[in-house]
């Protein structure tokens, strides 16, 4: 065999080996730390749910909660979970999970907690990418940016008014990061919406009920007064 | 095969001489992008000493076993290998800390200082010095992350180390400047970094050409009193 085919031979087999040690070795990290990491994300979603939970509650929301796919609502055309809270056998209010399809870097997870009346109780980011120091500014640990919805509803303000002040909305912009700013309001509104459209059905399946939702919300700027 | 570097000569390299930020102008996309606030470089900088430091040693143990034709594509696996892995673990055993740092470990991978460094110290060297290389180039790299971070912070909020609370259990630390300060854009945004990091570069090489002239200047003094003097 000619010494140049030898020679590319021997440095194919090592770039494969490289490789196949590397994978096994994320593989197995992988394997090793994926109950640790399900349940950290799970204590980080309880803490979220946890602190936007309305008074009154007397129900285990974390069993109360129905499998909803609605892509042109809730961003994904995952099933997302929505967990109805209930006080003395009324509803209280419904947490919501969506997602922000549009943002900077790839999904953001929200939970949007909504009362009975369609008012929001408040917005947490459970999962994004957005850039360190400017768009991660949604983050409620990293600014107080997203108590902004807290007390909002569709009317307070009006659909055409959930965007930005930049494009003649009511929320703030984030200096550099309009975009993640953005995809979040769009987001809270399209799930608002979709509790007003959708909400009884929503309070009214059994537990665990897979519920299927292929409408979509009213275009954004549709001239409502 | 000149002799290897002593740990001082690496250390002055990675911090002063051959620092990756100001004058090999490596990984400019994260320096840039995450130097807005002080919280923020510090994350990034932490992420890189910690990734430059292992991707180096994890190179220089496989740098006999690695031809030289596929030598850039070996270090671009070792290096993706190892940065997934630190985020794995850290996702997993120090949730608290990924909280923090989480944000910052994939853009790690965006810094070209890591293969540099792999390719122009780790393969070269034992792994004890190709990380104490990694730890020193990333440790200079921290620093002008944090000076960029701590001027633009200044500047364009009028605050110090905001959101330390948040990132580092530490709210003692933030400070506001000025009270009702509004903010300058242009320090905030890339554009302003941009303009920052080439005054400090300028800076850096202005004191380097007096330090030159200085230096140039005594030596023609000695010499022309060795001249003169026995005359």
């Amino acid at each position: 065999m000619a010494e140049v085919t030898r020679n590319a031979l021997r440095g194919a087999l090592t770039l494969a080996l490289v490789v196949a040690v590397g994978f096994g070795i994320l593989l197995g990290l992988r394997a090793l730390g994926a109950e640790r990491i399900a349940a950290h994300e799970r204590d980080a979603a309880r803490r979220a749910l946890a602190a936007l939970l309305p008074a009154g509650v007397d129900n285990d929301v974390e069993a109360d909660r129905v499998a909803v796919t609605a892509p042109a609502w809730l961003g994904t055309a995952a099933p997302m979970a929505v967990r109805r809270a209930r006080g003395a056998g009324a509803l209280r209010g419904l947490l919501v999970e969506a997602v922000a399809p549009d943002g900077y870097s790839g999904d953001i997870r929200l939970l949007v907690g909504v009362d009975a009346a369609g008012t929001v109780l408040g917005v947490r980011v459970l999962e994004h990418r957005e850039t360190p120091g400017l768009g991660d500014a949604i983050d409620g640990a990293r600014s107080g940016w997203i108590t902004q919805f807290a007390g909002r509803s569709l009317g307070d303000p009006a659909p055409s008014r959930w965007r930005v002040e930049r494009e003649g909305g009511d929320f703030d912009q984030l200096a550099g990061a309009t975009v993640s700013a953005r995809a979040v309001i769009d987001a809270v509104r399209r799930t608002l919406q979709f509790i007003e459209a959708h909400g009884a059905a929503l309070a009214a399946a059994e537990p665990g009920e897979r519920l299927h939702f292929s409408d979509a919300p009213p275009p954004a700027d549709g001239g409502m007064p | 095969m000149t002799t290897p570097p002593d740990a001082r000569g690496i250390l002055e390299h990675g911090l002063w001489s051959g620092n990756p930020a100001l004058v090999q102008l490596l990984g400019l996309c994260p320096l840039l992008a995450v130097s807005g606030t002080l919280v923020s470089a510090l994350g990034l900088g932490l992420a890189t000493v910690l990734a430059l430091t292992c991707t180096n040693a994890a190179v220089a143990a496989l740098r006999r076993a690695t031809g030289r034709d596929v030598r850039i594509p070996v270090f671009i696996t070792v290096i993706a290998c190892v940065v997934t892995a630190i985020e794995l673990a850290m996702r997993a055993f120090l949730p608290a800390l990924h909280a923090g740092l989480g944000l910052f470990i994939p853009l790690i991978v965006t810094n070209c200082a890591l293969l540099a460094r792999a390719e122009a110290f780790a393969s070269r060297h034992d792994p004890a010095r190709a990380a104490l290389d990694g730890f020193a180039v990333g440790l200079g790299f921290l620093l002008v992350l944090l000076t960029l971070g701590g001027l633009r912070e200044a500047v364009g909020h009028g605050t110090v180390f905001a959101g330390a609370g948040a990132l580092l259990g530490l709210p003692q630390l933030e400070w506001t400047l000025l009270p009702g300060y509004r903010g300058f854009l242009l320090a905030s945004l890339p554009v302003g970094a941009f303009f920052l990091l080439a005054l400090l570069v300028a800076a850096r090489q202005r004191w380097q050409a007096r330090r030159a002239a200085a230096s140039a200047r005594s030596r023609r003094a000695e010499s022309s009193g060795e001249t003169e003097w026995p005359q």
